[in-house]
């Protein structure tokens, strides 16, 4: 009696969790695994089925020079974008949380990037950059009389031309938790120091910035694996190019996998960045958390 | 020798018609107030008189709408807080979280760029006399109330100012803690010298610690005194309630003595001034009585109003009883019904007339 009580609730148990696990499995889990072990084999094609291939997948990659370019570039994307845009959703908050007139207008305004597609943004900014009577180009000719510039279509601005519209797109959205976090910031402490003496250079360095680092830890943890993630604009803006200058490493393993279909070495490149990822995420919980004052 | 090397002679404070004006409203309505320097003045009313935004307004933390503040004959009134001079211990301790004790004591000093010697040296020295010197690597949050209360005070006394400003600093603590910190508060502060302007709703504090208490309503100086002229002489009907518990039982004179054409006047009797006596002039139904202890709270009815009694604990008095109450014709306060101003001319003539 007591022992089929107890197989009904294992039962119910395990029912409750089958629709969650089926999606976990189905989308997270298992593609993962199987991302792993393609890594060790050939494409197959035609006639020709997956062959084991040992290491040789990672071999390649590490002899493969666009895989270290594109590697190279996202340390570059990862640093111009993720000190400029936190330090920028910084000030923004600063900003908005003093009283100011319309005050929900420039917060929703700051916020609005955030909301719009990338595909959409990546449109727009198209247009900034067009050569000739793109925005930019307008202006640069009407303040300074430049010549028309081709931003996107350079390679030695192409990927500082994708970390501005990066930048446009996620400072308003890391603002909206410094604000949060900012309010969470007992305004007599802000007095405390104000009669102490301090000014308000002091304050922020000493109190409110402080006291924002735990905000600042998943802020830049998010942004480190939003700079791996957030490939969509480059296929509006550059499609990688020229010469790779603006390709990204998922944007990489995207053209192997479904431009060449290159599956096996796609699947190798895609173990590489997860790995990278991980030791990342890890790194910054272990290096910040000591730095970082929990309430 | 340990109080010496900390103290500094405290600054006057002159309040000049002081306002704060919020939307058309006077939240605090040209107060006038004098703190000579090294004495201790409590800012006292029921919440919503305008005592914070006054604390505020010297500490510079508020601008001052009309008046001028003065400290130490120096006009302050639009200067920022860092140039007035001052110290100040916040209700909820406002204690730098991110910080340990050591780091939040001497905030202060870092920020003035006292060189370091001479920071250890005084934080030393705060730390012995608060009891502090085994907490100071901790930080706020692994502290108890009364250390935290110690820590703000430590920030406000090192830096020695001349003028230390408390907003309800004792207002998060138990009962019986706050006791302590009341005697040790005002040990501190006559050992240190320093003028000190404390803003509280306890009446208890305010009369226990304070050298002259500023009574507030409404925005509104009540009346500002010492401590024994505000029990003992209070100059309106909301003075003569507020101050004391249980608070003054005040009646229409209509109750007592026979019209005698004229205005009408409230009479005031503590319900401590007054004993049981069997040709007394008053005759009250007792309604509850609670045992305190030393005494008996005697929970009454005179005409319709309640009237309160503090009786020795050995009298036996039971709910339902009728008593007859004396008093000294000199613990008579009469009161204006229509001005609500104190009439001792009249005082002794009632209390003549009720107690022959």
């Amino acid at each position: 009696m007591k022992a089929t009580r107890f197989k009904r609730d294992w039962i119910h148990g395990w029912l409750l969790l089958l629709p969650a696990m089926v999606f976990l499995f189905a989308f997270t889990h298992i593609p993962a695994v199987t991302t792993l072990i393609n890594s060790f084999y050939s494409t197959p094609r035609g006639q020709r089925p997956a062959r084991f291939l040992g290491l040789d997948n990672y071999e390649r990659m590490l002899a493969d020079p666009v895989f270290w370019k594109v590697l190279w570039n996202n340390l570059w994307f990862a640093l111009g974008t993720i000190p400029l845009s936190i330090a920028l959703a910084i000030a923004m908050a600063l900003w908005v949380n003093d009283k100011l007139a319309g005050r929900g207008f420039v917060r929703m305004a700051y916020f609005t990037p955030t909301v719009l597609p990338l595909i959409a943004v990546a449109n727009i900014w198209l247009f900034f950059y067009t050569p000739g009577f793109g925005l930019f180009d307008q202006l640069t000719r009407g303040l300074f009389g430049w010549p028309a510039s081709n931003y996107l279509g350079d390679p030695d601005t192409a990927l500082n031309a994708i970390i501005v519209v990066t930048v446009w797109k996620e400072a308003g959205f890391f603002m909206i938790f410094y604000l949060a976090a900012l309010q969470a910031i007992p305004v007599s402490l802000k007095e405390a120091a104000q009669i102490e003496g301090a000014g308000r250079w002091t304050i922020f360095w000493r109190i409110t910035f402080p006291l924002l680092m735990p905000t600042t830890l998943f802020v830049s943890i998010n942004a480190v694996i939003n700079s791996f993630r957030l490939v969509d604009h480059i296929f509006i803006l550059t499609d990688g190019g020229p010469d790779n200058a603006s390709s990204l490493l998922l944007f990489y393993i995207y053209e192997t996998a479904f431009r060449y279909w290159e599956t096996g070495y796609a699947a190798t490149l895609t173990v590489a960045l997860l790995v990278l990822l991980s030791l990342l995420a890890i790194g910054q919980f272990f290096l910040f958390d000591r730095k970082v004052h929990y309430k | 020798m340990l109080e010496r090397a900390l103290s500094r002679t405290g600054q006057a404070i002159t309040l000049s018609s002081v306002s704060k004006i919020w939307a058309g409203n006077r939240a605090v309505d040209r107060i006038s107030v004098d703190v000579p320097a090294g004495s201790f003045t409590a800012l006292l009313g029921p919440s919503g008189c305008g005592k914070s935004t006054t604390l505020r307004m010297i500490a510079g933390l508020e601008t001052v709408d009309e008046g001028t503040v003065e400290i130490g004959s120096r006009d302050v009134t639009s200067r920022p807080s860092a140039e007035r001079d001052i110290a100040m211990v916040f209700q909820s301790y406002a204690l730098f979280p991110h910080l340990s004790v050591a780091e939040n004591i001497v905030f202060g000093l870092k920020v003035r760029r006292v060189p370091r010697a001479e920071r250890d040296e005084r934080l030393k020295r705060v730390a012995d006399l608060l009891g502090l010197s085994s907490l100071l690597e901790r930080k706020p949050a692994q502290l108890s109330g009364g250390q935290q209360q110690r820590v703000a005070l430590g920030r406000a006394i090192i830096g020695e100012k001349p003028v230390c400003l408390m907003d309800e600093p004792l207002s998060n603590l138990d009962a019986k803690l706050r006791h302590e910190m009341r005697l040790e508060i005002r040990a501190l502060q006559q050992k240190l010298g320093f003028s000190m302007i404390y803003v509280t709703h306890d009446q208890v504090e305010a009369i226990t610690m304070a050298d002259q208490v500023v009574l507030l309503n409404g925005g509104r100086i009540e009346q500002a005194a010492d401590p024994r002229t505000l029990y003992e002489k209070p100059s309106s009907p909301f003075t003569a309630r507020f101050i004391g518990t249980p608070p003054m039982n005040l009646f229409a004179a209509s109750l007592l003595v026979p019209d005698r054409g004229g205005p009408e006047h409230i009479l005031g009797l503590r319900p401590e001034n007054v004993r049981l006596d069997q040709a007394g002039p008053i005759t009250v139904t007792v309604k509850a009585v609670e045992y305190l202890g030393a005494d008996l709270l005697v929970d009454g009815i005179l005409g319709a109003a309640s009237f309160q009694v503090r009786l020795p604990a050995t009298q036996n008095v039971a709910p339902g009883d009728t008593i007859r109450l004396g008093f000294d014709p000199g613990q008579l306060h009469v009161f204006d019904q229509t001005s609500g101003t104190r009439r001792d001319d009249l005082a002794a003539e009632i209390g003549a007339h009720l107690c022959s």
